[in-house]
């Protein structure tokens, strides 16, 4: 769109193929860039202030109904901040269960996104519906993923969305192996689609991007472990701290054309969290089938391009069909399904790595178990600083592109990241109109 | 709806996108759907978008800005048939909590200052602003009931949804009582079925997120709680989270209040 003075705008007002509601905004003077902007204006929920006076207890259930798409990151995260809190350790098969409950998390999150959500932007498709007509094997393929991944979360938490048997300390009941046994076929065919899937992914073409971000993610004290339920907080520019630092570390800061707080390296800038990072810092946990595709599909020494980030899923869905497969055959039901604890006064800290990035809860809870205080950062509020930093980066060198596939290729920057907007929106700043 | 194929929208408004997750989360019947239906608007899946009106309308989340007050009655508008998914659009979701506090105080405690977005005082359900066709309960919904809601309408008839409680699924599935056999307060007497008692079967007691049942008897449970030990905050927070804002759990929450 032209306007009268020379400047171009090119307008999403609607993102689609994104979780929540946000706009895109870019500014243009001749091949100049003047401004962009992920704009978002999904409605505020106030979970912070609604979990005070709550039971501790309530946390996992309450903060799962932040994000339909990623409930166990929600769960994980807040009963690993009350278990700081009230110095308990979960560990052995409960710790087995719990990582196996988040691998199906990520494995029907990131197929979601692969498969019907970010496929469709490098095969010139709407929606994944339509790319089913003529691309039927690979939607079907990622459908199988994405039930698979759900019936193991089914299997271990009991609901796929908003599971219900997480607790603080574990879970209500511990499942039967035999109900985890069931699985193991699927996921072994899967595991091997899930090989196809990165050699289909590595087939893509990607528009040239490459940013010297600096990487966040966590990294397990388990050497073997990649990062998904749990671990210090690592950076490729040398931080290395407990979850506990998390404040002293980061920062959010108010930036007048957007409406949500943007998060920051403490006197440095913006950082990028989710499957780039995890990637590129512990590629060396990966299981060798996940290694050896990795290699395959190019990006064996690291990827720094947000466009091939849809490799970078399909190695850690892979990954994540493997280490299901390896905690399946570890498990025997434990004889208690949770920790014991009593209500003590404390603040605890909790971070695991939710499909795109990064979950961060504090909790401050009283003598009787209440929450007095809770803080939440979400991946996509880390990330937006990101988003509109390659967003920039890539308008600048593709300003001559016609508006319409520039918009369309703006969109798909947003993409790269899987941006969860509706669990972003707490960080609103917000004004109260009397209706 | 006879000659082109019948046209589906979803619309979000303040929720999780759970709700409308679970329609994605239909994988074997997803594709089939497709082609049946013509996915007309459904931003979270596709970028296409195609005018209205609409023949079903599914609707997620609650109304909490004066923005979306007024995009739901544009929504009512061009939808033939509107119908409500989850304890967002039928009660109001767990942000109704804020219905019970004073708004300006959760601001001030978590916001340092007013700002350029605006919220409501209260978070309603769709109901209280336009007419809804039929409400399907959950938190979230369960995906094979909105399979049969979808079909329902396809075919131009009523959706087969029980109105009875968890209580009667969970004796069906032979679940052993959770409230009898170990003491643990559960919801289930009083909450709208659909989940098939999900929560006993793990044995942990029913915590309402399909909202009322019909015509519940919430004081005699709140009785038997108490009787189990339970005191008036407790009562409280069972009958106020994620349906706070369904007029039955809201009274009962508030009907213990009172009692304190």
């Amino acid at each position: 769109m032209s306007e009268g003075n020379g400047t171009r705008r090119i307008e999403t007002p609607a993102l689609a193929r994104v979780e929540g509601e946000g706009a895109m905004h870019v500014r243009l003077r001749g091949e100049e860039v003047l401004g962009v902007e992920l704009r978002i204006y999904e409605p505020p929920r106030f979970f912070e202030a609604l979990l005070r006076g709550r039971a501790l207890t309530e946390a996992p259930d309450i903060t799962a109904r932040i994000c339909g798409i990623c409930p166990v990151a929600y769960q994980t995260s807040a009963c690993q901040a009350m278990e700081d809190a009230l110095g308990i350790e979960v560990e052995g098969q409960l710790r087995t269960l719990r990582r196996l409950l988040y691998c199906g998390e990520w494995i029907q999150s990131h197929a979601l996104h692969l498969y019907l959500l970010h496929a469709p932007d490098f095969l010139g498709f709407e929606s994944g519906f339509a790319m089913a007509a003529e691309h039927g094997e690979v939607v079907e393929r990622g459908l199988r993923a994405k039930k698979v991944g759900n019936r193991l979360i089914e299997a271990v938490g009991g609901r796929s969305v908003h599971p219900i048997n997480v607790r603080v300390g574990g879970f209500h009941r511990a499942p039967e192996r035999r109900a985890l046994e069931e699985l193991r076929e699927e996921l072994e065919r899967c595991r091997e689609e899930a090989l196809a899937t990165v050699r289909f992914t590595a087939g893509l073409e990607f528009p040239e991007l490459e940013r010297p971000y600096e990487l966040v993610c966590l990294r397990p004290e388990e050497a073997a472990d990649y990062p998904i339920d749990r671990g210090r907080i690592v950076s490729s520019a040398g931080i290395d701290v407990a979850a506990a630092e998390f404040g002293a570390t980061f920062e959010e800061q108010q930036v007048p054309h957007s409406t949500a707080l943007h998060a920051r390296v403490r006197g440095r800038g913006a950082y990028l969290t989710g499957p780039l990072a995890r990637f590129n810092l512990n590629r060396e946990r990966l299981s060798p089938l996940a290694r050896e595709a990795a290699e395959e599909a190019g990006i064996g020494a690291g990827c720094a391009n947000p466009f091939r980030s849809i490799v970078v899923r399909a190695v850690e869905i892979l990954y994540a069909f493997d280490e299901a497969l390896r905690l399946i055959d570890a498990y025997e039901r434990p004889k208690r399904p949770a920790v014991a604890w009593e209500p003590r006064a404390g603040v605890g800290h909790g971070v695991s790595e939710a499909p795109r990035g990064l979950l961060y809860h504090r909790y401050e809870i009283d003598d009787e178990g209440r929450i007095v205080s809770a803080w939440i950062v979400p991946p996509t509020s880390q990330n937006q600083r990101s988003i509109e930093e390659d967003l920039f980066e890539f308008v600048a060198a593709h300003a001559a592109l016609p508006d319409d596939e520039l918009r369309h290729r703006c969109e798909q920057t947003i993409r790269n990241y899987d941006p969860c907007i509706s669990c972003s929106t707490h960080f609103l700043r917000l004004e109260v109109e009397r209706g | 709806m006879s000659g082109a194929r019948p046209k589906l929208a979803v619309w979000k408004f303040a929720s999780c996108d759970g709700c409308q997750l679970s329609l994605l989360d239909l994988e074997d019947e997803l594709i089939a759907l497709a082609e049946r239906i013509e996915i007309a608007h459904f931003l979270e899946a596709s970028r296409a978008t195609v005018e209205g009106p609409y023949d079903l309308s599914l609707v997620e989340g609650s109304v909490t800005t004066p923005a979306d007050a007024e995009r739901i009655r544009e929504v009512r508008r061009v939808s033939r048939r509107l119908v409500t998914i989850g304890a967002c659009a039928t009660a109001g979701g767990i942000q109704a909590l804020r219905n019970f506090a004073d708004v300006e105080e959760f601001v001030a405690t978590v916001y340092a200052d007013p700002s350029y977005i605006s919220t409501l005082e209260t978070s309603t359900p769709i109901a209280d602003h336009v007419p809804v066709d039929f409400e399907l309960h959950g938190c979230p919904i369960d995906r094979h009931q909105l399979l049969e809601v979808v079909s329902a309408y396809l075919a131009e008839r009523r959706p087969a949804i029980s109105e009875y409680s968890v209580c009667i699924e969970c004796k069906r599935r032979g679940n052993l009582c959770v409230m009898v056999a170990h003491g643990t307060p559960c919801l289930g007497p009083v909450t709208h079925a659909g989940c098939g008692a999900l929560c006993p079967a793990h044995d942990r007691g029913c915590y309402g997120c399909f909202g009322p049942m019909e015509s519940p008897n919430t004081e005699s449970l709140a009785g038997w709680l108490r009787g189990l030990g339970a005191e008036t905050p407790d009562l409280v927070r069972l009958y106020r989270n994620f349906n706070a804002g369904a007029p039955a759990f809201r009274a009962a929450s508030e009907a213990q209040e009172e009692r304190a």
